[in-house]
């Protein structure tokens, strides 16, 4: 089978190289057409790219930008990719980010706690808050064989209402008047921050150890061995003596709990209130989705894949302001890229061979011999 | 005999169906061997041999599933290529496949209007109904045409595949195995449809493994063993001690040296073990049984008959429903499989690639798939690569693993190999017990002679082996004394020294010794 002098060949296994340079291709390859529709809305697409460059890679502020999105990518991709190691498709990230964010809320408001405690209970109460919102879902899966992608998904409109309800009814701010909201978290509740900037450091500090920790506990622990296993071969595992559901419950505990600190950063480090949750989580739930498929199961990989979609939703902000582009163009481009990179999906598993007469036949002939 | 004489006609019809000298080969397998097989019209004629002989493969060709890869096919003389079942369908021949391929939703007759051409646009299955009831008045294949298939029960089901094959113009009609899933009666009804088939001048083909039902209904009998035909002969000829002989072959396993006796104390106790499958019925009922320290007790039996189930409750990937099992005194018939790993047990699994190993795991790593959890290759929650490392490096070497390195995924091994990984690592713990689980399966020669050379070792270590294989050449070979299930019951255990291949043939298809 060749089509215009060329033909596909299989391949074992692509090198690191082949795999980055595709994936690199696959991002210029988004970019470019984004640049036609640059060209559609009547902008300079090169002038249009070196505003969102020089704005968002170019200066601290602008990269900070950037930063302050990757950092609830990255936590909450990493905690992805360890479930996802585990054949455990949570698809509900996004409720958990916002269950570790009102439990923040909870404790900034209510707690009266002495101030140097104030952060490390936050992100204590955020962690656990995330962790029992994968539970339940944890729970039923191995227990009773409900598929958690459906139950994952339905956690999250549940937490949407709660938050809803929290912010319009027993948690309303008595000082907000007609907004629905909470009052202002006390600044012992309130991450600090880059001098400067917007992005808070602990969240950071946080999101780069978790991700060396998934890191070691796939790489060196008898935990991540058991990850491993239950998610290559589930029946190996019940022969090798695994148990399904202590190991399930760990493994989702630290994936939705990964997302439930990441809340944590949101509301305490950016907005100082619990508020509407589409504005907690702009569906960083949904976009570590793709951070983890695109780290193909590396947990290093999510600091190149987070940083990637970070930078396009903060590219998306400048568009809007700088540009006076629709909303949508983040989700535009971030759909290129999906696209595109699953475009480049076969090129990994094959290569482009080109069909050659003598080369085949001599190919044969050796083989025969 | 005189009646049956009468009924079958004389050798100079022409043959409704003729295949000549048919070769199929697999991979690694010759499934079928320079095989013949003929048919009358008129003429029930078996087709028997045990589990892998052939002669699935065999009716398969002939339905234009396979192709052979040599040999000819003729139909009332004329010769016929099938590359689909399509052809095959065309020139007359049904199958009743031995699980039924119907729409569970959908009535009788709109499933035999299924795939059937000339059926008129507006309501096709109207004509149908009334020739679903002709058809089966003709052949007391009672149907109301008219119910949905998934309120039948498996015996009228059968007979709604068997109506489909005849509306759609078969003369040849292929049952295989029609009586697994029927009950006693049910199979006595579907011999009386035969009966009428064959009076109406019908020519069936019969696949089975059960001798009772070959002597009743079959008027010639043709045996398969590995592939090959060993006999073709008239039921006047035959009897079922003939034929369990000709299923099992006779070729004398050699001895082997027995530098030790087995010692006269038991490493493993099943008392009144009962069992039921996933399908709630009972795979293993009340089986009570003993192995010795040093010896190797054989498990032989028909695929399906409850060996499956005994290994996964020994090995603790499901529990008895009744019954104790002990190991060495103890009673382990609650634990699972971690338990009894490390009470000492150590499994070999049927299907390797899928439960032996990880196979997008290296080596090393599937080498310690059972010991990771202990030391020394885990300190404090962490795995030591270093020692797990280090003992995949001298198992390689001990047991010839064929590998470019430790770091290699082991999807990438051969078969053997494979196996080798998972011998390596289930007999590094010195076990107590071993349960091997047709342990060659699929094997070549020199990974077979390993396999058998580290079970005859683990026999003079002292360990107890449980060794459960099709291949009854194997048992003879390596078992002390052999066991016999049929239908979930223990049907004897047998010297193997002493015994004859007929002696467990029969017992194998349910039949307990006279003497």
């Amino acid at each position: 089978m060749s089509f215009l002098g060329y033909r596909l060949e299989p391949r074992a296994k692509p090198p690191g190289y082949v795999v980055f340079l595709y994936s690199f291709a696959a991002v210029l390859i988004a970019l470019i057409i984004t640049g036609f529709i640059f060209i559609a809305f009547g902008l300079n697409p090169f002038s249009a790219y070196a505003t969102v460059i020089q704005k968002t890679l170019l200066s601290w502020r602008g990269f900070s930008q950037v930063l302050l999105k990757t950092v609830p990518l990255l936590l909450t991709g990493v905690g992805l990719v360890l479930a996802f190691r585990a054949q455990f498709w949570n698809i509900g990230a996004e409720g958990q980010i916002l269950a570790g964010a009102a439990a923040a809320a909870g404790v900034a408001l209510f707690m009266p706690l002495p101030p140097f405690l104030g952060i490390p209970a936050m992100f204590l109460a955020g962690f656990i808050a995330g962790g029992i919102w994968g539970f339940l879902p944890a729970l039923l899966k191995v227990r009773l064989g409900v598929n958690e992608i459906i139950t994952t998904l339905m956690m999250n409109y549940i937490m949407l209402y709660i938050v809803r309800w929290l912010i319009n009814g027993p948690w309303k701010g008595k000082n907000v008047r007609g907004f629905s909201e909470s009052d202002k978290f006390d600044a012992s509740f309130v991450l600090p921050l880059f001098k400067g900037t917007r992005l808070n450091w602990p969240t950071l500090l946080i999101a780069l150890l978790f991700v060396l920790f998934i890191f070691f506990l796939l790489a060196r622990m008898k935990l991540g061995f058991e990850i491993r296993m239950m998610g290559e071969s589930p029946e190996a595992a019940h022969y090798a003596g695994v148990n399904f559901l202590t190991t399930t419950i760990l493994l989702v505990l630290l994936s939705a709990g990964a997302a439930g600190l990441a809340g944590v950063g949101e509301v305490a480090g950016i907005h100082k209130k619990l508020l509407e949750p589409t504005s907690i989580s702009q569906g960083f739930g949904y976009t570590a989705i793709i951070v983890a498929l695109l780290a193909r199961g590396n947990p290093l990989a999510t600091l190149a894949t987070a940083l990637l979609l970070g930078w396009v939703f903060a590219s998306g902000d400048v568009m809007k302001v700088s540009l006076r582009l629709p909303d949508q163009m983040s989700g535009v481009i971030n759909g290129l890229l999906l696209l595109c990179i699953i475009g480049i999906e076969p090129l990994l598993r094959y290569r482009i061979v080109r069909v050659n007469g003598a080369k085949l036949g001599e190919r044969e002939a050796s083989s025969g011999t | 005999m005189v009646l049956s004489a009468t009924e079958s006609p004389p050798a100079t019809i022409p043959h409704r169906l003729s295949m000549k000298g048919i070769t199929k080969r697999f991979p690694g397998v010759l499934a079928n061997d320079n095989v013949s097989f003929d048919v009358r019209p008129g003429e029930v004629h078996a087709l028997l041999g045990e589990n892998g002989a052939g002669k699935t493969t065999l009716m398969n060709i002939l339905y234009g599933i396979y192709q052979a890869d040599s040999g000819s096919m003729s139909i009332n003389g004329k010769p016929v290529q099938f590359r689909s079942p399509k052809d095959a369908m065309r020139e007359g021949i049904g199958l009743v496949a031995q699980h039924f391929h119907l729409a569970r939703r959908h009535s009788v007759a709109e499933n035999i209007g299924l795939g059937l051409g000339g059926t008129h646009f507006f309501y096709p299955v109207r004509a149908l109904e009334t020739q679903i009831k002709t058809l089966g008045e003709t052949y007391g294949l009672a149907v109301d045409p008219k119910a949905k298939v998934w309120q039948l029960s498996p015996g009228e089901q059968q007979r709604v595949e068997i109506l489909k094959a005849l509306i759609q113009g078969a003369k040849i009609l292929i049952l295989d195995e029609p009586t697994s899933v029927l009950t006693p009666q049910e199979a006595e009804s579907l011999f009386a449809v035969l009966r009428r088939m064959r009076a109406e001048g019908e020519a069936v083909i019969f696949i089975s493994h059960k001798l009772d039902e070959v002597m009743e209904i079959a008027d010639r009998i043709t045996v398969l063993r590995k592939g090959a035909v060993v006999t073709s002969m008239d039921k006047a000829e035959a009897s079922p001690e003939l034929l369990a002989q000709h299923m099992m072959g006779k070729a004398v396993a050699p001895l082997r040296p027995k530098t030790k006796p087995p010692v006269a104390k038991n490493v493993l106790e099943l008392k009144n073990v009962s069992v039921k499958n996933k399908r709630g019925m009972n795979a293993l009922k009340s089986v009570s049984f003993e192995l010795h320290h040093g010896e190797i007790l054989g498990v032989a039996g028909v695929a399906g008959n409850g060996q499956a189930e005994l290994i996964e409750i020994l090995t603790g990937l499901h529990q008895p429903n009744e019954g104790q099992i002990m190991l060495d005194g103890k009673d382990i018939t609650s634990l699972n499989a971690k338990g009894l790993f490390e009470a000492g047990v150590a499994h070999i699994p049927e299907d390797r690639n899928h439960m032996g190993v990880v196979p997008s795991m290296t080596v090393s790593e599937n080498l310690v798939l059972r010991q990771y959890r202990y030391p020394p290759f885990v300190q404090m929650g962490l795995l030591n690569w270093a020692k797990v490392n280090s003992f995949a490096q001298s198992s390689i070497k001990d047991y010839q693993i064929a590998t470019p390195s430790r770091d290699t995924l082991t999807r990438l091994l051969s078969g053997g190999n494979v196996q080798k990984v998972i011998l390596a690592r289930e007999l590094s713990g010195e076990p107590r017990l071993v349960v091997a689980a047709h342990p060659t399966y699929g094997l070549d020669v020199s990974a077979t002679a390993l396999t058998h050379d580290l079970l005859l070792k683990q026999r003079e270590r002292g360990a107890g082996v449980l060794l459960v294989s099709e291949d009854l050449d194997e048992l003879l070979k390596l078992a002390d004394r052999i066991l016999v299930l049929f239908a979930g019951e223990l049907m004897g255990v047998v010297d193997a020294a002493t015994t004859s291949r007929e002696t467990i043939g029969l017992l194998m298809v349910g039949r307990r010794a006279a003497a």
